[in-house]
């Protein structure tokens, strides 16, 4: 029998984590003379307090959704994928090359062709690394991190080199055609009726990463495949006995994870910036390691670690913003929920397991 | 003896591992210069109460007392200064350390080797000659066989001045021969007055070595007996609470055509050292083939190739055809679409996945089926209405078909794997180890499964390292040493000694 109801497994022990990193987030930032009450409201209100804080959010969550779920997948067929950021810029450069081609004819044409570019360069990016892990034992971790920079490097000279407009002396692609341009968050809820902030930059990328999480949960927990690949990744030699190619699971669970990883430039690339720039992705393909971790792999726990990421990106510029405590901080604050969530998880496990059992031997005695 | 205090004498222990009460109230007295045998089941609490003794584990109640002496063991130091030595189950040998320096190691004298080198040199012929135990000093472990090495542990615990010595399962890795010969060795030591705790689930190793036996069932002490006055019945009665078929009951075989057929199989594994060294046998419908032989001799790789899992060369047929061995155009799954179903030897690390539902664990291996399918998505909620039919006829408990499989005890495990694997009807079943960590009352339940299954006329590949298991259940036996088959016998007309000098690579023409 477990030692805990899986409630407590999904939402006691991630909540008791962020709690913890919160406690020590406002003794630093009571350490360093500023009033911790005040900047947890300055956040709240400027992430969730307005249409417009919310748009931020939802689009941060946006991208955090297509790299939580990328980790997420890998990480079911025991694959650490630290790629996610390469992935994602790869796709961001999909996305661009598709949206440059052609004088797309109305913006959905646009965002499925755009959708199949950026998966199509995401996967194609996590290819090599997966066929050199299942082929020749290349250790992941090692091929996809060296993949982030050879990635970094291709956007770098493709831009410079290629997409570069003539005259711009600014590394970045011309801007994307207008019948390329999504519609925002504004725009789709208009149609129902409802008020949104007409600046802020979350679009319709948002239904599309809403779409992947149920897709992964059918793709994990529905299919054969998905039932293959969590095989594999809880025991290779079951696997193998069972007559599972840990080839195949490897090569595909990657380019899964990287078409995902790929897909994220589709609300960054496409929906937000209208053009390709260096560094887009912004470390959300590490981010996304965390909200995986935090969201149990699962992708419902990866969406609601998708939004609590996207408050303290969101939270924490309104912190910069209005207060004297340094954008580095914020970073601080992020890396503690991140420690407290992911890497010191056992911390807080281990004593809520022992608090359940404790429980239950009582409940035994007492009948 | 008469009124000299016992060597051990436990009073009222009691061990719980969170809602788990492994030890209850658990009281035992020692003899001094006696084999006592403690026999139980799987998870009956023996382990535990072992580690107890020699401070692995601290007690919840109770006391202990050696020699008469009410003694603390916090930790394992502690036991070995209270005169207590402990041999595992598995060896805790340093593998490239000579014999000598595992002996010393942990008990050096100083600083500098080269003195508490010589003097143990010296301390450990001493030790070796008089329990007749020979040992090279200067052999290196991973050189030496399983029996050497298990009394380099003896050896070990006897420097360190041991008066108790605790062995567990001690006879798991052994041929018959060697067991012997462990037995003779843990009779000169109780002549010399030496105590001995023998932790086994062997019934006739009880019968055969010990003084006195004391069964455990489900953490509490339900008898302890002379050996002399009971029966190896009596004593499973005890430890299972209820009476136990010990002999599988079976007709005669009714063998009808050949569906296995294996001619000069070869397997060389990844250091190029030849595993299975042209391995030809056949199976018939209708009968059980038994392979006897010391785990490691190529028994595993037989099954692994059978099963799909690892390459080989040479012809393999099944109901006549040929069978791709290369890897490139089969694999497990392409076996199972054979016919061919496979319990593997170790459930835990290929049999079943330990983190996966028991009803995920029903269809594992045959997910591709499209009786549990529907269309695109598995047809999860049908799955779990088959596990339910399944986990009740083949009597797993609990049944309950979410639960993971690693919250099952072992025998459960393993009737998960046989329910699955034998109600897929399969023309050729391939067995290991099938009651490998098992309970006794559960034994007799797979057995009478994989008997039945012969008898409604499948052919049945039998892998085990229990003797009694292979000699109960077989119809013929092959001896496997060494990557070969050594011969074939069978059961009726031929014994445990014949057997053991083949499972031990010696024919009747001398040594192989």
């Amino acid at each position: 029998m477990d030692a805990m109801p899986k409630w407590a497994d999904m939402l006691l022990v991630p909540l008791i984590s962020l709690l913890l990193a919160m406690v020590i987030s406002a003794l630093v930032i009571l350490g360093i003379g500023e009033d911790p009450w005040a900047a947890l409201k300055l956040m709240v209100q400027g992430s969730f307090g307005s249409t417009y804080g919310w748009g931020y959010t939802l689009f941060y969550a946006t991208n955090f959704i297509f790299t939580g779920l990328a980790f997420a997948v890998a990480s079911h067929a025991a694959m650490f994928n630290i790629g996610s950021e390469g992935q994602a810029t790869l796709g961001g450069l999909g996305v661009a090359l598709v949206c440059l081609a052609l004088p797309w004819p109305h913006w959905t044409v646009a965002l499925v062709a755009a959708m199949a570019g950026g998966a199509l360069f995401g996967a194609a990016w996590a290819f090599l690394p997966a066929w050199l892990a299942a082929r020749r034992g290349s250790h992941i971790v090692i091929t996809t991190i060296m993949f982030n920079f050879i990635g970094l490097a291709v956007l770098n000279y493709m831009l410079v080199n290629v997409m570069r407009p003539e005259g711009s002396m600014d590394p970045a692609s011309a801007k994307f055609p207008d019948s390329t341009n999504l519609p925002s968050l504004h725009d789709i809820l208009a149609l129902v009726g409802i008020p949104f902030s007409k600046t802020a930059p979350a679009n319709v990328a948002f239904l599309v990463a809403l779409v992947a999480c149920v897709l992964v949960w059918l793709l994990l927990w529905r299919t054969r495949f998905g039932f293959e690949l969590r095989a594999f990744g809880k025991s290779e030699s079951a696997a193998v006995y069972a007559g599972i190619s840990p080839t195949k699971i490897i090569v595909v669970a990657m380019l899964i994870s990287g078409g995902l990883s790929g897909l994220m430039a589709v609300n960054n690339v496409m929906g937000e910036a209208e053009r390709l720039v260096l560094n887009s992705v912004e470390g959300a393909g590490f981010i996304g390691i965390a909200v995986a971790l935090m969201g149990r792999n699962h992708p419902l726990g990866v969406l609601l670690a998708a939004i609590l990421f996207g408050f303290l990106y969101q939270g924490g510029a309104e912190l910069a913003l209005w207060t004297s405590i340094p954008r580095e901080l914020i970073v601080v604050i992020q890396g503690l929920v991140i420690l407290f969530t992911g890497a010191l998880d056992n911390m807080v496990r281990m004593p809520i397991e022992r608090f359940f059992l404790w429980r239950r031997r009582n409940a035994q005695a007492g009948e | 003896m008469g009124d000299q205090a016992p060597a051990i004498e436990l009073r009222g222990i009691s061990k719980a591992f969170g809602p788990v009460q492994a030890n209850k109230d658990i009281s035992l007295s020692v003899a001094k210069g006696a084999i006592h045998g403690i026999i139980g089941e799987n998870g009956a609490g023996k382990s535990t109460l072992m580690s107890i003794l020699y401070g692995f584990y601290k007690a919840d109640r109770g006391e202990i007392l050696i020699n008469g002496q009410e003694t603390q063991i916090p930790d394992s130091q502690a036991a070995i200064a209270a005169g207590i030595g402990m041999v595992f189950q598995h060896f805790k040998l340093v593998e490239n350390f000579t014999v000598l320096e595992n002996v010393v190691l942990g008990a050096e004298e100083g600083a500098l080797l080269r003195t508490t080198m010589s003097n143990a040199r010296k301390h450990l012929t001493e030790i070796a000659e008089e329990y007749e135990m020979d040992v090279d000093p200067d052999a290196v472990i991973e050189e030496i066989g399983v029996g050497m090495q298990q009394r380099v542990e003896i050896l070990k615990s006897l420097y360190r001045e041991a008066e108790i010595l605790i062995l567990d399962e001690p006879t798991g890795v052994l041929t018959p021969a060697e067991a012997d010969h462990l037995f003779r060795i843990l009779r000169g030591l109780r002549d010399e007055g030496k105590t001995i705790i023998l932790i086994t689930h062997k019934l006739r190793e009880i019968m055969d070595v010990t003084d006195t036996v004391s069964v455990m069932r489900r953490g509490e002490m339900t008898a302890t007996v002379k050996t002399a006055e009971t029966s190896p019945e009596a004593l499973a009665e005890l430890m299972v609470g209820r009476k136990v078929l010990l002999r599988v009951d079976k007709k005669p075989a009714q063998p009808g055509r050949t569906v296995l057929k294996v001619d000069n199989l070869k397997v060389v594994d990844d250091d190029k050292v030849e595993r299975l060294k042209g391995i030809s046998l056949e199976v018939r419908a209708g009968e059980i083939l038994g392979i006897a032989g010391v785990s490691g001799n190529g028994q595993s790789e037989l099954l692994r190739v059978l099963g799909g899992i690892e390459r080989a060369t040479g012809q393999v047929e099944i109901n006549g055809q040929q069978i791709d061995l290369t890897g490139r155009h089969s694999d497990g799954r392409s076996r199972r679409e054979r016919g061919i179903a496979h319990v593997p030897e170790d459930r835990q690390r290929a049999g079943l996945i330990m983190d996966f539902a028991a009803w995920e664990n029903i269809v594992f291996g045959y997910q591709w089926d499209p009786t549990y399918n529907n269309g695109w998505l598995m047809d999860n909620a049908g799955i779990r209405e088959e596990t339910e039919g399944k986990m009740e006829r083949f009597d797993v408990r609990p049944p309950h078909a979410h639960l993971e499989a690693k919250s099952f005890s072992g025998g459960n495990q393993q009737k998960l794997v046989l329910a699955r694997e034998i109600e897929r009807n399969p023309d050729l079943l391939l067995v290991g180890q099938p009651t490998r960590g098992v309970d006794i009352g559960a034994i007799e339940f797979i057995h009478q499964r994989i008997v039945d299954l012969r008898d409604a006329g499948k052919a049945i590949l039998l892998v085990s390292v229990e003797l009694d298991e292979i000699m109960g259940l077989s119809d013929r036996i092959a001896v496997m040493f060494d990557g070969k088959i050594m011969g074939e016998r069978l059961p009726g007309e031929t014994n445990e000694g014949e057997l053991g000098l083949l499972m031990a690579g010696v024919t009747n023409g001398g040594s192989a």
